[in-house]
């Protein structure tokens, strides 16, 4: 008997108890919809982390103070201000740094902005002039500060959009408009384009830049000249800029030993590595709930087959008596149990990339599914796998009857 | 066609040894039409189980063809089943929700063979009759044309014996006729038919009856066989 024989049988089985085939495959479809969608769930999480990342900007590094260490004490993170301004003009040497596109120091702090009788609360970011490169920031409206307004410490402001709309509600124009940061006069000169919601939260367009000198002066009273952190926008050999860049601040903080450091420089791969290790852990996470419900689905083709071999033992023994040998037999129960979970698997996928395209329209939070071919082929494969081995044992005990036996069965 | 040679056969049920067959000597020429008969318990369905290699004896040979069926293992008599024999049951049983061609084709998937298939059935519906009820399911034919498609399926391959096992069994007088008549007609073309029977009316039909007895042939009569 060949295959094309043997698939006949097996649909005229199926075809003969719809409804039971039906139920049957409704599990596997389930099971198989389930991973399909949760996996393209967690992929999507995945892509949205690192589409936002990516919009960060290219090829930047990002350098934090870490633990310091003073007379053999060793500091938490964050527990000094490591970094200083005169780090950032030497970051911008090209001769030390040729592999260093840009340096921009942030120095950052929550700020009360108040225009007339308007109040809003957002990041005040003081920094220099290459912000807009180094950050992938554009200025729509007016510029942004220059190097000299940085130098003669100018009390201007480039505004976020978001920041925008909630200050100047009537529709003025920011442009030339003063505004209050934390009671001190700054002048809007330029606004941003918008870029949208950041990684891991936040909103990248509610943010105000004024020049890091204006900031020490009059936003933190003129006490410290503290430099948060530093961004740094590299060529197009990211390692190259990322020694450099450590090398040039050991120098700078006479630390011999890089074990020391009391700076850490991180580059885009390294927060995307992060990020997608956390997302690809809830991949994971969600693919292995949804598999759950396909070893269920799988036991459910198992108990109907065993089910189907009983009710039709007679027909085993009618087939043997007839000359079915044993393979036969197997191969019909092992092809129907095959059939059903690969068909179940096929409408499992439909369902799946379906649901994966209408759930952004039923959950708008939720960043949209990206549905992976590995996983439909995998789901697919391992759903064909299911039939054969959940079919294995009742085939293997419909084949094993004897047909004396069978054909008295009633 | 058929040697069986101090044949027996013992089954065991628990812990008691049945002896159902206790030294059988048979011979069946081909184009005879034997009728086998004896009563419920005498050995005739153990007899007829290992006629149709369904089963293999305890102890003696059993020669069809000229093979020893002893020496052969599943698949072997699975073959043997689809090629030389051809069943005919009491209960018709024929595949449920399949149609009289694709119950009567069976045998010929199993053969493998794919040649002429669908022309072979119809040949073999058309000699029992049938061949304007291809199409009809089981459940759509009366009793005795089930047991019509069920000749026809024993018939399709050409096997050298066709075995019936009480094929009138679950019929009216009428339909018990009609397919006696079938037998009896087959014989005449020159197949070899063996009969399980306990009613006489149904054994007249045979040219030859072998009665059995406590596992062991009592009688074996030639006798003219019932002429239409």
């Amino acid at each position: 008997m060949n295959i094309v024989e043997a698939l006949r049988l097996a649909v005229n089985g199926l075809v003969a108890n719809r409804l039971r085939s039906a139920l049957t495959m409704l599990g596997i479809l389930i099971g198989v919809g389930a991973v399909i969608l949760l996996v393209a769930v967690g992929n999507g999480a995945s892509a949205a982390v690192q589409a936002q990342i990516q919009a960060l900007g290219s090829n930047l590094l990002i350098v934090f103070p870490s633990s310091a260490r003073t007379g053999g004490v060793q500091g938490g993170f964050g527990s000094q201000q490591t970094l200083t301004f005169q780090d950032v003009q030497a970051l911008n040497n090209q001769s030390a740094a040729p592999d260093v596109v840009a340096a921009i120091p942030i120095s950052n702090s929550r700020g009360q902005v108040v225009f007339a009788n308007q109040n809003w609360n957002t990041s005040v970011n003081g920094t220099t002039q290459a912000f807009p490169q180094v950050r992938n920031y554009t200025v729509g409206q007016g510029a942004f500060f220059t190097a000299e307004d940085v130098t003669a410490g100018r009390k201007v402001a480039v505004i976020g959009p978001t920041v925008a709309q909630n200050l100047f509600v009537n529709g003025e124009d920011p442009l030339g408009q003063s505004i209050k940061i934390n009671r001190q006069l700054f002048r809007v000169i330029g606004v941003f384009d918008s870029k949208g919601a950041a990684a891991f939260g936040g909103n990248q367009d509610d943010l105000i830049t004024v020049p890091i000198t204006a900031a020490w002066a009059y936003l933190s009273g003129g006490r410290n000249k503290n430099v948060a952190s530093i961004y740094v926008e590299a060529g197009s050999n990211t390692t190259a800029a990322k020694n450099e860049v450590t090398q040039v601040l050991l120098d700078q903080h006479k630390i011999s030993d890089p074990a020391q450091a009391d700076f850490s420089v991180n580059s885009q791969q390294d927060i995307a590595a992060t990020a997608s290790q956390a997302t690809g852990i809830l991949t994971i996470l969600l693919g292995a709930i949804a598999a759950i419900s396909l070893v269920v689905g799988g036991i459910g083709i198992m108990n109907i087959m065993l089910v189907t071999v009983t009710e039709r033992t007679r027909e085993i023994g009618i087939r043997k008596a007839i000359g079915a040998r044993r393979r036969d037999i197997l191969l019909q129960f092992l092809i129907e149990s095959m059939f059903l979970s690969g068909l179940g698997g096929l409408l499992g996928i439909l369902v799946g990339a379906g649901g994966a395209a209408l759930l952004p329209k039923l959950v708008s939070a939720l960043p949209t599914p990206v549905v992976s071919v590995p996983s439909v082929l995998l789901a697919f494969g391992v759903s064909v796998g299911i039939g054969l081995f959940f079919g294995i044992y009742p085939a293997n005990r419909a084949a094993a009857l004897n047909p004396i036996e069978a054909l008295r069965y009633e | 066609m058929i040697v069986l040679e101090g044949v027996t056969k013992v089954y065991r049920m628990g812990s008691v040894e049945v002896h159902a067959l206790r030294g059988i000597n048979l011979q069946i020429a081909a184009g005879e039409f034997v009728a086998i008969m004896g009563s419920s318990g005498s050995g005739k369905t153990t007899l007829m189980n290992l006629i149709g290699c369904l089963d293999q004896p305890s102890s003696g040979r059993y020669l069809l063809d000229g093979i020893d069926v002893a020496e052969l293992n599943d698949n072997q008599l699975a073959a043997i089943r689809n090629l030389k024999i051809g069943f005919v049951f009491q209960s018709f049983n024929l595949i449920p929700r399949s149609s009289a061609l694709h119950n009567v084709e069976m045998p010929l998937i199993y053969a493998g063979s794919g040649d002429g298939r669908r022309e072979r059935s119809l040949d073999a519906l058309q000699a029992v009759g049938l061949a304007d009820r291809a199409r009809h399911q089981p459940t759509e034919l009366s009793g005795g044309q089930q047991q019509r498609v069920a000749i026809a399926r024993a018939l399709v391959t050409d096997p050298a014996v066709l075995l019936a096992d009480e094929p009138t069994g679950n019929l009216d007088s009428e339909s018990s006729l009609e397919i006696m008549k079938l037998f009896a007609e087959l014989h005449q073309q020159g197949r070899t038919i063996v009969l399980i029977t306990h009613e006489p009316d149904i054994a007249r039909f045979a040219s030859r009856v072998v009665r059995v007895k406590d596992g062991l042939v009592q009688s074996d009569t030639l006798q003219a066989a019932y002429a239409q």
